[in-house]
C-alpha cells in the first residue's frame, strides 16, 4: 500500500471499486483486523462496511468493528475512517463514535461518497492524524522503513511493532547504526554481547535468523549474509 | 526464548532489566508471568503486576518451595525465583481483549544466593558450562509431537479430532486456526518454528523447532507445551503430549537433533569420513549409546513412555545407531557435503512428556563422556534391525532399551553418570518419586487383564 491511500474492508463491490479508481484514490483491501493492523505504509483513511457478511450480521458480531479497533491501534493510529452501512443498521453506531470519523448510508450516491471521502482525507490531514512526527533524532535510529527508539527500546518496521528480545533489539540497533558495512561474527559478538557472551558465533547466527523472521519476508533482506565473512545491514539492491 | 547470554544477575543485567521495564511500560503489559519448572518438568507460573516487577528483578521472588514437586526439603523450604531478563517475551499482545501479558523464565536460588539444587534449569546450565569449559557449545533442535483430542476427560473414549464425525464440517477451520494462532504466539515469544501436520496418526501433529543452544531450547519446549495446550483449550480441544495415547497408532516422540560447535565450526563434521562424522562426533554418539539405558528413565519418564518404545512403530527399542534406519536409537542423517553446519545426529528415544532441561543435560553429559573417554563407535545397525530375534541381536552386541519404567529406574539407580549430572538432590528425589509411580501402576488391574483372564480362569 502506498502512503496516503485508502484501506477498504472488506474487498469493495464493483461499484465502490470503480468509484475509488475514478476518483484517483489509491486503495487496498484488508481481510480482517490483523491485516488492517499490519498493512504497511501510512494510509490516509479507511472505508469499512458494516453488515457486509450476512452470517456475521445475523450473529450480531460484525468483524467491521474489530477492523476499526485495529485501525485505531495502528502506529500512528488511523482515525480518518468512514463506516458504510444500511439504514437498518444505524442503531449499531450508538456508543461507538470514537471508532469512526464519518459514516455514509448505502446504497450511496456516487457524488456524495466522493465528497465525503475528499472531506474525510482533508480533515484527517488537518488533524495531523496521518503522520506523527517521530521523536528527536538523538533517541531514534532510522533506516528505510525501520525505526528504533533507543529511549523506549521499541522497534518498528513500516509502522509495525516488532516483538524483540533484548539481545535481538541490541543486535538490530548495532546493525542499523552501522549500515552498509560488513561485520564479522566476532565483531558483532564483542560489540553487541560484550564480555558476557558464551555462545560463540552460533549465537549470532541464531539471532540473525530470528531477526529476519521477525522483520518479515519483505524486509528480511535488509540483513544480508556475506559468505564466510559475516553479515551486512543495508538495502539489498546495491 | 532465552538468549544464550548471562543470567541477568544484579550488576550485570541493568540494561536488560531496563529493557524489560521499558517494554512492559511501552507495550501496555498488565501481567508478567514468571515461569519455572518442577523436577518432573511441569511448568509453574507466578503472575506479578508491573508495579512489582522492578523489585522482583532486583531481589527475586521468595516463595515456599515445599509446594513444588522435587523442591522440598523440610529445613530449607523457602527459595528465590530470579527472572532471567534475557528470556523476556510477549505472551499476549492484548489485541484479543485479554490483558497484555509477558513472561520470563526464572532461575531458582536458595536464600543465600546459590543455584538451588532442585532446579532443573540449574542442572542444564551447569552441564553446558562444563562442556563449554572443554570448548564445546551444545546445540539442539527437537521435533515435538502431540495429539489433539475432542475431549480431555480420561473417563470417556478418546476422540481424535479429525475422525470425529461431528467435526467433519469444521475440522479444517479448527486445525488451521489453531495452527496459525499457535505459531503466531510462539514466534512472538522468539521461538522460530517449522510446523508440519503429521500424516500418520489421527489428529497427531508435529512442531519442529529450529536449532538453538540447549538452555534456550529447553525453555522453548516448556513454552511450546504450554502455548499448544492453551490455544487448543480456547477451541474446546484437548492437546496432549502423553507419549502413547492410542495403542494402535504411532506414539508422540521428541526426536532431538544434536550438534556440538567448537570455535565456531561444527565439531561433528568431517567431510572425509564415510558417515560425515568426525572423531568427536563418533565418540559423542558412542557415549550416547553406552549410557543410553542409564538416562532412559529421564528421557522417557512415564509408565506410558515404554508403550511407545516398542517395535513396529517409528520408535526405537534397541540401543543402536544407523544412517537411515528409523527404528535405530541414533540416526546420522545424510547431509549435503557443503553444509558443514548441518552435520548432526538425531536421538530418537525422548518423548515430549520429559523434563527437557534434565533430558538435554543427560544427553550432553553422556555424549561428553564418550568424547572424554575416547569411546569407540560400534558397528552400524543392519537394515532389518526390527526383524532380528533376540539371539541374532545379541550376537551383534545390540542391547535393548529398558522395557519398562521399573527397569529404566533400576538402571538409572546404578548410574554414576546420572547421579553426578543431576546432583544427589534431584537424583534421589526422582528415583523415589518414579518408583512410587511404578508401585501404583503395578498394583493397578488393567482392562487388558480383565479381558484376558476373567473368563479364561
Amino acid at each position: 500500500m502506498t502512503d496516503g491511500g485508502l484501506l477498504v474492508f472488506p474487498a469493495p463491490d464493483p461499484d465502490l471499486a470503480r468509484l475509488l479508481d475514478l476518483g484517483g484514490w489509491a486503495w487496498s483491501a484488508v481481510d480482517d483486523d490483523l491485516t488492517a493492523r499490519n498493512a504497511e505504509g501510512t494510509p490516509a483513511g479507511a472505508l469499512v462496511t458494516l453488515g457486509a457478511d450476512e452470517a456475521d450480521d445475523q450473529a450480531g458480531d460484525d468483524p467491521a468493528w474489530q477492523v476499526l479497533e485495529a485501525l485505531a491501534r495502528r502506529e500512528p493510529p488511523l482515525l480518518a475512517t468512514m463506516v458504510l452501512l444500511r439504514g437498518t443498521h444505524l442503531d449499531q453506531l450508538a456508543g461507538r463514535s470514537h471508532l469512526f470519523a464519518d459514516f455514509c448510508l448505502t446504497p450511496f450516491h456516487p457524488r456524495e461518497m466522493e465528497a465525503r471521502i475528499t472531506h474525510l482525507l482533508a480533515a484527517g490531514q488537518r488533524a495531523g492524524g496521518a503522520e506523527v512526527e517521530p521523536p528527536g533524532d538523538d533517541q531514534t535510529v532510522r533506516y528505510g522503513p525501520l525505526l528504533l527508539n533507543t529511549e523506549t527500546y521499541q522497534a518498528r518496521i513500516a509502522h509495525r511493532a516488532l516483538d524483540l528480545t533484548y539481545m535481538e533489539y541490541e543486535l538490530l540497533r548495532y546493525l542499523a547504526q552501522n549500515p552498509d558495512r560488513v561485520h564479522t561474527r566476532e565483531v558483532l559478538l564483542s560489540q553487541v554481547w560484550g564480555y558476557e557472551y558464551y555462545g560463540g558465533a552460533r549465537t549470532v547466527d541464531v539471532h540473525i535468523r530470528r531477526l529476519r523472521s521477525k522483520l518479515g519476508e519483505e524486509h528480511a533482506r535488509m540483513i544480508q549474509t556475506v559468505r564466510s565473512v559475516g553479515y551486512r545491514f543495508g538495502r539489498a539492491d546495491d | 526464548m532465552t538468549s544464550p547470554e548471562g543470567t541477568g544477575r544484579p550488576g550485570q543485567g541493568t540494561a536488560r532489566q531496563d529493557y524489560v521495564l521499558r517494554s512492559v511500560e511501552e507495550r501496555g503489559i498488565r501481567l508478567i508471568r514468571l515461569w519455572f519448572c518442577d523436577v518432573l518438568g511441569q511448568m509453574k507460573s507466578v503472575a506479578i503486576s508491573p508495579v512489582e516487577l522492578e523489585k522482583v528483578l532486583d531481589e527475586g521472588l521468595q516463595f515456599d518451595g515445599s509446594a513444588i514437586d522435587g523442591f522440598s526439603r523440610v529445613h530449607e523450604s523457602d527459595v528465590l525465583a530470579r527472572p532471567d531478563p534475557a528470556s523476556f517475551g510477549i505472551v499476549r499482545s492484548g489485541r484479543d481483549g485479554g490483558p497484555a501479558t509477558a513472561a520470563m523464565f526464572c532461575d531458582i536460588e536458595s536464600l543465600d544466593g546459590e543455584p538451588f539444587a532442585g532446579d532443573p534449569r540449574a542442572v542444564l546450565r551447569r552441564v553446558m558450562a562444563d562442556a563449554r569449559a572443554a570448548g564445546y557449545e551444545f546445540m539442539c533442535a527437537p521435533e515435538v509431537e502431540f495429539f489433539y483430542f475432542a475431549d480431555g476427560d480420561p473417563g470417556t473414549p478418546l476422540e481424535p479430532l479429525d475422525e470425529a464425525s461431528y467435526f467433519d464440517l469444521t475440522i479444517t477451520d479448527v486445525a488451521s486456526d489453531l495452527r496459525r494462532r499457535t505459531i503466531g504466539r510462539l514466534e512472538a515469544l522468539a521461538i522460530p518454528v517449522e510446523y508440519s501436520f503429521h500424516e500418520d496418526g489421527n489428529s497427531q501433529h508435529e512442531i519442529d523447532l529450529q536449532w538453538d543452544d540447549a538452555l534456550a531450547m529447553a525453555d522453548n519446549v516448556m513454552a511450546l507445551r504450554m502455548v499448544v495446550r492453551e490455544e487448543a483449550h480456547t477451541e474446546g480441544v484437548h492437546a496432549t503430549f502423553m507419549p502413547k495415547p492410542l495403542a494402535n497408532q504411532q506414539g508422540s516422540g521428541m526426536h532431538t537433533h544434536l550438534s556440538l560447535f567448537r570455535n565456531d565450526t561444527n565439531a561433528f563434521h568431517d567431510p572425509d569420513d564415510p558417515y560425515g562424522l568426525s572423531e568427536v562426533g563418533r565418540s559423542f554418539v558412542a557415549g550416547l549409546l553406552a549410557h543410553a539405558r542409564e538416562i532412559t528413565a529421564v528421557t522417557n519418564q512415564l509408565v506410558n513412555s515404554y508403550k511407545r518404545l516398542v517395535p513396529g512403530f517409528e520408535a526405537p527399542s534397541t540401543v543402536s545407531w544407523a544412517r537411515n534406519n528409523r527404528s535405530a536409537l541414533v540416526r546420522v542423517p545424510r547431509h549435503k557435503t557443503d553444509k558443514d553446519a548441518a552435520t548432526r545426529v538425531e536421538f530418537r528415544s525422548p518423548d515430549p512428556a520429559c523434563n527437557p532441561y534434565l533430558a538435554f543435560a543427560l544427553i550432553l553429559a553422556a555424549g561428553m563422556r564418550g568424547i572424554e573417554g575416547g569411546y569407540e563407535l560400534p558397528a552400524e545397525a543392519p537394515d532389518d534391525l526390527h526383524r532380528l530375534d533376540d539371539a541374532a541381536r545379541a550376537d551383534l552386541g545390540i542391547d535393548l532399551l529398558p522395557q519398562s519404567l521399573a527397569e529404566a529406574l533400576d538402571t538409572m539407580a546404578d548410574s554414576e553418570l546420572v547421579r553426578t549430572t543431576l546432583g544427589p538432590h534431584i537424583f534421589e528425589w526422582f528415583v523415589r518419586n518414579k518408583r512410587s509411580e511404578w508401585a501404583d501402576y503395578k498394583a493397578h488391574v488393567s482392562q487388558f487383564e480383565l479381558d484376558a483372564y476373567l473368563r479364561a480362569w
